[in-house]
């Protein structure tokens, strides 16, 4: 009977030692686990794995119950009739209270998470994403710009400003758990805080048209030294802002726009950030997207004391241009203003 | 003719053929065709949408196909059409009228105790309707297809694309109207032509499910219909709705989109869960466990599922705000449906339960909804949904519920009532083996797709990393097996039509006023109008008082 019972445990080590062997080389052999690159993705990880603990427990759960009853209870004999089971007001109650709190339990979690996910620090490096049918274009503000490829200092956190020139698309980077959608006619913001250095996959994740698999690129990840080589190497390059100084002058937006106040249009030194209060009576914030909207739609949006006569530039520049003369824009110091005027 | 109906007692049946019914009352085409009785007009809904999810099936089998290879093996904007025109085949012309058209039809003058619905001529017209909108999503898919998915998001569709938007989307517009006048029959018939002491609380929870499932096409349906009307005008006419380059905001299409898809869902999963509270009851011969509890999470869920449009736009840049309350108001939606499995669960026990095909549905059921209801939680949660959304974990997610639920309900509901609908049996062994065959093959299909998703893999991608091949293919044979497994039911149901032995009135011993007349009823259902004096599902005969 030892004997038995030895040969018996023998056998199913074997067995599991097997299944094991098996399961490790298939684990190797199926990916399960995407990089883990970015400081909120270790945290969303958490979340993933908290949910997928309790779908098994309840689907275990189930499974469980119903092959117990279907063993349990199953008919014996063709005419026989159970008797009926009262309904348990309890129970009822036991069922729809438990999975309610521990629904608002997840709830919490995921929602303090986003919420927190959700705002860019304020260090945060800025770099500006364009989407057209099918590619990503990304300009670093030292006037670097690249396609289907992002280059990124580690441990920095950065901040993307994203438009499209066409569809809908959609800055999806996995390994950096990190997705939103990029808009035409407006501007979507997404930031990251790369964690390892590495190549990580970037996807279209919001369908696009024909290509839209093939709108894909690398993220590469470098040691802040690496990166500052990588940028000076890249370019000879003006910055964003020179480029968009550029672009004003060219467009003849400085006839209108001079430096003074004396223009037939208001002077755009120092204005980023301050709030201006607009024909229609509304209080606006000068930010990127109100900025954008002048260009492109200028008279929405006059300020009282200047006429509505700015023509539209839509059209007439791409969204990444529109970009570079918002940089401009951005880097007119209040100084300035102070400074011509005198 | 006149020596009709001596079917009452069972076991003394006469052979179908000598007993003129539904079907053998007249066999002119034209007899067919201008039928008012809701029998037939859930024929030809059945063949129809039978059809259709062939066809959509079709165009599935050559996508996994394609993602076989990482490179793929048809051109991008083959595939792009193929995925497009699965989705709006199945969902609009299968999913959606599914068990409503056909079970539906059939099932609530039977179950109510009428002889037939409230506007006969009306019931004709939506099959009709349908039949229209099927014709142009026809026309769109022959003269080369539609890419912009079966979601139209804008501006893609209204501006860019250069596929057949304008049928598809006329398509889905029109058979849109054919959910419209079934709601309201069904609405107005449930209201009106119940059996005298057939109140509310006796009816059986199909019709409760039906009931919200037509409250939903009622309200749900118009917004579609003038959502894909306004992307119409956007891309014939160049009125800027959608497109920002002409003065449009593609995120109100969405809005719209989703205010009724979102709904959508649930008149595709509804129905289902009314099924199953009839396969579980009959193949374990009790009464529901809580009644009242699943009759209203049913109503619950069609009033909670106008709320919460807002989850599928959790990565769109709406504000924060906006997504903690479509956050947690898809926490609640959730709830009544998990009251539904735990309450079904409950059902069986202490019950005499047996397996024959349909119980077999029923409890693949059980098992792919609680997985495809529990990984909703991932993408309620506004965390993990920004990492997964767009991605296959999506795609897993929902063919979870809406073919290891709603599909497999229909079948589960369509082997239960066949020996009604036909008067004539299926070879039950053989149905238990395809039961099982979709339950293998489905799960080997969809859920390696919960991993692709996890890893980052998003979807409606023609071709992809080399990494992810695997589960890809893990992906394509499962569907392999499922195709198979959807063949066999068509093969023996069609031979069982013909050849099936007789099934008599009552072939599983179930309740129900339907399972009181013969197989197949007669044109006007019952004989007399039966007298309800019980409640629904009372296999233990005890009197209303002892329910308490």
């Amino acid at each position: 009977m030892a004997g038995l019972l030895r040969i018996f445990s023998l056998y199913m080590t074997g067995l599991i030692q097997f299944g094991l062997e098996n399961i490790a080389s298939a684990a190797a052999w199926i990916p399960l686990h995407p990089p883990t690159a970015s400081s909120i993705a270790q945290n969303v990880d958490l979340l993933y794995y908290f949910l997928t603990a309790l779908t098994l427990f309840f689907t275990a759960l189930i499974f469980g119950i119903i092959f117990f009853f279907m063993v349990k209870f199953r008919r014996r004999s063709p005419d026989e009739i159970p008797a009926d089971t009262k309904t348990h007001l309890s129970l009822e109650l036991t069922w729809t209270i438990i999975p309610t709190l521990i629904t608002f339990v997840i709830f919490v979690w995921a929602s303090v998470l986003y919420v927190r996910n959700s705002r860019p620090p304020e260090s945060s490096m800025e770099m500006f994403v364009v989407g057209k049918q099918w590619m990503w274009h990304i300009q670093h503000p030292e006037g670097v710009r690249e396609i289907n490829e992002m280059h990124v200092p580690v441990g920095v956190p950065v901040k993307l400003t994203m438009t499209s020139e066409d569809v809908i698309h959609d800055f999806y980077i996995p390994a950096f758990r990190v997705k939103k959608d990029v808009m035409p006619g407006r501007y979507s913001s997404i930031w990251f805080q790369p964690t390892e250095t590495g190549t990580f996959h970037l996807f279209c994740a919001q369908y696009c048209g024909t290509d839209h698999s093939e709108m894909i690129g690398w993220v590469y990840v470098m040691s802040p030294t690496d990166y500052a080589a990588w940028l000076a190497g890249g370019t000879k390059n003006e910055s964003m802002a020179q480029m968009g100084g550029r672009l004003f002058s060219q467009l003849g937006c400085a006839a209108c726009h001079t430096s003074d106040s004396s223009g037939r249009g208001p002077s755009l030194a120092g204005i980023y950030g301050t709030t201006q209060k607009m024909r229609d009576g509304n209080s606006k914030t000068v930010d990127e997207a109100l900025i954008r909207q002048a260009i492109v739609n200028p008279n929405s949006i006059t300020l009282p004391n200047y006429p509505p006569i700015m023509p539209t530039f839509q059209g007439q520049v791409n969204e990444e241009q529109v970009l570079q003369l918002i940089a401009y824009v951005k880097s007119l110091e209040p100084e300035e203003r102070t400074t011509s005027s005198k | 003719m006149s020596t009709t109906v001596i079917a009452e007692i069972p076991g003394h049946e006469l052979p179908s053929e000598e007993r003129v019914n539904y079907l053998t009352v007249d066999h002119s085409v034209k007899s067919w065709l201008l039928t008012h009785d809701h029998k037939r007009i859930a024929l030809l809904y059945l063949i129809s949408i039978t059809l259709m999810f062939f066809v959509g099936g079709f165009f599935a089998v050559l996508m996994r196909l394609n993602l076989i290879e990482p490179t793929g093996l048809v051109a991008p904007e083959t595939y792009n059409k193929l995925f497009s025109m699965h989705g709006i085949i199945m969902v609009f012309f299968f999913l959606v009228p599914s068990i409503p058209a056909t079970l539906g039809n059939f099932l609530v003058p039977m179950m109510i105790g009428a002889r037939d619905l409230a506007f006969p001529r009306i019931n004709l017209l939506s099959w009709y309707i349908y039949i229209v909108g099927a014709a142009f999503t026809m026309y769109a898919v022959i003269s080369g297809g539609v890419d912009t998915g079966w979601t139209f998001y804008t501006p893609y569709s209204s501006t860019f694309s250069h596929s057949q938007v304008i049928p598809a989307a006329v398509g889905v517009f029109v058979t849109g109207f054919s959910s419209i006048l079934t709601g309201l029959n069904f609405i107005v018939t449930i209201h009106k032509m119940r059996a005298p002491g057939l109140t509310w609380f006796r009816l059986p929870l199909f019709i409760w499910a039906m009931y919200a499932t037509s409250v939903i096409f009622i309200l749900g349906t118009p917004v579609i219909a003038i959502t894909l009307f306004l992307l119409g005008l956007e891309r014939l006419l160049h009125i800027g709705i959608f497109d920002p380059a002409i003065g449009g905001d593609p995120i109100l299409f969405q809005h719209m989109f989703w205010f009724y898809s979102h709904p959508a869902v649930y008149i595709m999963i509804l129905p289902g869960m009314g099924v199953m509270s009839e396969l579980i009851t009959a193949f374990s011969r009790k009464r529901i466990f809580g009644y009242t509890f699943v009759a209203f999470s049913s109503l619950a869920i069609a009033v909670i599922s106008f709320l919460v449009w807002g989850h599928h736009m959790f990565v769109t840049g709406q504000s924060v705000y906006a997504g903690l309350i479509f956050s947690v108001l898809s926490f609640m939606v959730a709830i009544p449906s998990a009251i539904k499995v735990f309450n079904w669960t409950a059902t069986l026990y202490k019950g005499s339960i047996s397996y024959e095909a349909p119980m077999l549905y029923a409890l693949g059921f059980i098992g792919l909804f609680t997985m495809g209801g529990l990984t909703g939680l991932f993408l309620a949660s506004l965390a993990t949904d920004v990492h997964l959304n767009g991605t296959y974990f999506i795609v897993a997610h929902f063919h979870y519920i809406m073919v290891g639920g709603a599909v497999m309900a229909y079948l589960g509901g369509l082997h239960f009532w066949w020996p009604k609908i036909t008067g004539r049996l299926y070879p039950d062994g053989w149905a238990r083996f395809a039961a099982l065959v979709i339950f293998v093959g489905f799960n080997l299909t969809f859920f390696p797709q919960f991993v692709l998703g996890y890893l980052g893999m998003p979807r409606r991608y023609a071709v992809y990393p080399g990494e992810f091949q695997v589960l890809n293919v893990m992906s394509s044979a499962g569907a392999s097996i499922l195709g198979v497994g959807y063949i066999i039911p068509l093969v023996y149901f069609i031979w069982s039509f013909k050849y099936g032995p007789i099934a008599g009135p009552n072939p599983w011993g179930a309740k129900g006023l339907e399972w009181t007349t013969p197989s197949p009823p007669p044109t006007e259902n019952f004989e007399e109008v039966p007298i309800v004096t019980e409640q629904a599902y009372n296999y233990a005969g005890t009197s209303e008082s002892a329910h308490g």
